[in-house]
């Protein structure tokens, strides 16, 4: 992984940590759906995705949503849309 | 621009016999009632279409997260939820012993809320972002004897709680393979495998108890909504009426089970049909649901304000390249849904969006823009067959009288009679009492009705908060909060929001000598998850000096409410 993947993956989980402090993160399988590991439900998941649009300036519109399932799956996709 | 009225036409309502009556005992007799007395809801929706000619019909197609799909006959339901119940009464489940669901919407838990209503025993779902907290209140509540749940989700919520369960005889794991590696469990595999395939049906009447749904109060915890075998006429009469279901249809439901629109829709209403159910696994997708409607084939969709609302968001291209030939009815429940969205539904789908009312007490749709009605955007529509409304004023100390001047808002009353109606707040006379007036169910929900009979929702009577659809009572949020040896006291408001309608915000006073920082305000809304689960914990958190009391002590809501708006907050009067 590279040293761009490993900082996006630490802001996704400080993003996801400040919506439902309650999460472990070390327990977080990165290649398994993150919704049916920890409690998100609907709104906690669009607030995720508000904030990373907020504080990494990355939309991630509707169509998109299959591709932003697990965590691995979102930073790939954040990786491919930030400045390396 | 938005038309103020949708008009529709004959050809909108093809399978409307004209003039034909409506009675209860003929949709009895419909469905092919015995005069025995004898009726069973998972007979009437499995057993009957299984020993047809329909038998090889798919009953539900379930669409799972990974991509694969399993469809499941009439025929195959009807023995695997025969296994269930043989399973049930070899555990030693009886007539009248509660149980509990709490999965994915995976075949597993399908079969267990049928089969266990087979065997008489009594079903409570529970939602899966539902934490340790309101699963321990309900299980307890119910004295539930077995529980269905996966793996994962025992172990985050369940375990735990076991000690304080003592009711709670059986947790069956739905996939555990096998495994046993979890103790104090079963595998339900095995025990399907080892039960026996006879029928498992036991002799239920149209008044033995067969659902309980729990709902939300201003105050107390929640209450557990008692429904009996003989609902299954308005879940039957509703489908047809509210939803032009009929049995050749593909119909989707997107309700979780967890929820009472999830099993009087999601699951019982299409099987007795003899429809074919869509039940997608995964969680909203605004492109998957898209491709869901069109690749299954749905003929009729009942979904909710809120997924309505973010499809919108997603805009018109999301559906570009989409075609809908075969979508012929689409609905939404949970709360009113707003003249744009009805409408939103014209462009999006070439067909408008029927909102319809009804509440966990009620058993079934009550009040609907059916297939033949014009629709009057932002209206729930006018009552079902079946189905007699009021709009009564109802003030404390006085008695109950209807309001028969148009556009005057009131609170909505039923008359009694209707089969799906609750029999009973578990445990709570009382308050089940309290709800009626003579022939009067009293709702809680306040309407006007317009001339010309359609009636519109202005708000709740009380403080209950609406959040995606779903009632969720302050008390039992500010309750979690106030275990937290942090917090004086906490107070907990609905705080209207464009997508969810409401979403939860507690206000929260902490005890002398705390710092009430942002660490503090992250630890609280950790605990609030932990104890409750996502469903129900707040979305926002904000720390107060005080907070407003009654002379009785009573924390002030609507205050908070009218303070959060920046209404004036001497006149709370449209807070409603």
């Amino acid at each position: 992984m590279s040293r761009n993947h490993e900082q996006i993956r630490t802001q996704v989980l400080a993003i996801v940590k400040r919506l439902a402090p309650e999460i472990d993160p070390a327990r977080i399988i990165p290649d398994k759906p993150l919704r049916t590991q920890i409690d998100l439900d609907s709104m906690d998941w669009l607030n995720v995705l508000a904030s990373i649009h907020e504080y990494m300036g990355v939309d991630i519109p509707e169509r998109d949503y299959g591709k932003v399932v697990t965590l691995d799956g979102i930073v790939a996709y954040l990786a491919e849309r930030l400045p390396e | 621009m938005r038309p103020l009225l949708i008009r529709k036409s004959p050809a909108d309502s093809p399978s409307l016999a004209p003039g034909s009556a409506f009675s209860w005992p003929q949709v009895g007799h419909d469905l092919g009632l015995s005069a025995n007395g004898h009726l069973n809801i998972a007979a009437l929706a499995v057993d009957r279409h299984a020993h047809s000619a329909r038998a090889d019909r798919t009953a539900f197609r379930f669409l799972g997260a990974d991509g694969n799909t399993r469809s499941v006959s009439y025929r195959e339901l009807a023995e695997l939820t025969d296994r269930f119940g043989n399973a049930l009464t070899s555990l030693g489940v009886v007539r009248g012993d509660c149980i509990f669901v709490l999965c994915d919407r995976v075949c597993a838990l399908y079969v267990a809320v049928l089969g266990a209503l087979k065997v008489g025993a009594v079903v409570s779902p529970l939602f899966q972002s539902f934490g340790p907290e309101p699963i321990r209140n309900r299980i307890a509540q119910a004295a539930g004897k077995v529980l269905v749940t996966s793996s994962s989700l025992y172990q985050r919520r369940v375990a735990s709680l076991r000690a304080e369960l003592p009711s709670l005889e059986h947790v069956l794991l739905i996939d555990d393979s096998g495994a046993g590696g979890i103790a104090d469990t079963l595998d339900l595999a095995t025990l399907l495998r080892d039960a026996p395939n006879t029928p498992a049906l036991v002799a239920t009447a149209a008044e033995d108890p067969a659902l309980l749904h729990f709902t939300s109060g201003t105050t107390g915890l929640p209450k557990g909504a008692l429904h009996v075998h003989g609902a299954v006429l308005t879940h039957y009469a509703s489908a047809r009426s509210a939803l032009d279901l009929r049995p050749d249809d593909v119909f989707w439901c997107t309700a979780d089970p967890g929820w009472v629109t999830g099993t009087s829709y999601g699951i019982i209403a299409p099987l007795v049909l003899g429809a074919t159910s869509i039940v997608d696994e995964a969680d909203f997708d605004p492109l998957r649901w898209i491709h869901i409607l069109e690749s299954e084939r749905v003929n009729v969709w009942y979904t909710a304000p809120t997924a309505i609302r973010l499809l919108m968001k997603a805009g018109p291209e999301l559906f570009a390249g989409h075609r809908f030939p075969d979508l012929r009815f689409i609905a939404s429940v949970g709360e009113a849904l707003n003249p744009e969205a009805v409408c939103w539904g014209l462009e999006a789908f070439g067909r408008p969006i029927h909102d319809n009312w009804w509440q966990s007490e009620t058993g079934g749709i009550m009040i609907a823009n059916t297939a033949a009605l014009d629709i009057k955007p932002g209206s729930m529509g006018r009552p079902l067959p079946g189905v007699v409304a009021h709009v009564v004023r109802h003030l404390e100390g006085e008695p109950v009288t209807l309001i028969e001047t148009p556009d005057t808002v009131g609170e909505l009353a039923l008359e009694t009679g209707w089969p799906s109606m609750f029999r009973g707040y578990l445990g709570q006379p009382a308050r089940y009492r309290d709800c009626f007036a003579g022939k009067l169910y009293l709702t809680g929900d306040l309407v006007r009705r317009d001339a010309d009979g359609y009636y519109w929702f202005v708000g709740r009577s009380d403080d209950v908060i609406k959040s995606s659809g779903h009632l969720i009572g302050a008390f039992e949020v500010e309750s979690a909060l106030m275990e937290h040896p942090a917090v004086a006291e906490a107070g907990v408001i609905g705080k209207p929001d464009v997508l969810a309608g409401e979403v939860i915000k507690a206000f929260v006073v902490v005890k002398h000598d705390i710092a009430a920082d942002e660490d503090l305000r992250l630890e609280l809304l950790a605990h609030a998850r932990r104890r409750l689960g996502a469903a129900v914990a707040p979305k926002e958190i904000a720390f107060v000096p005080a907070l407003p009391h009654t002379r009785s002590g009573k924390i002030m809501r609507r205050l908070l409410k009218a303070k959060e708006l920046g209404l004036p907050e001497g006149d709370c009067s449209t807070l409603a």
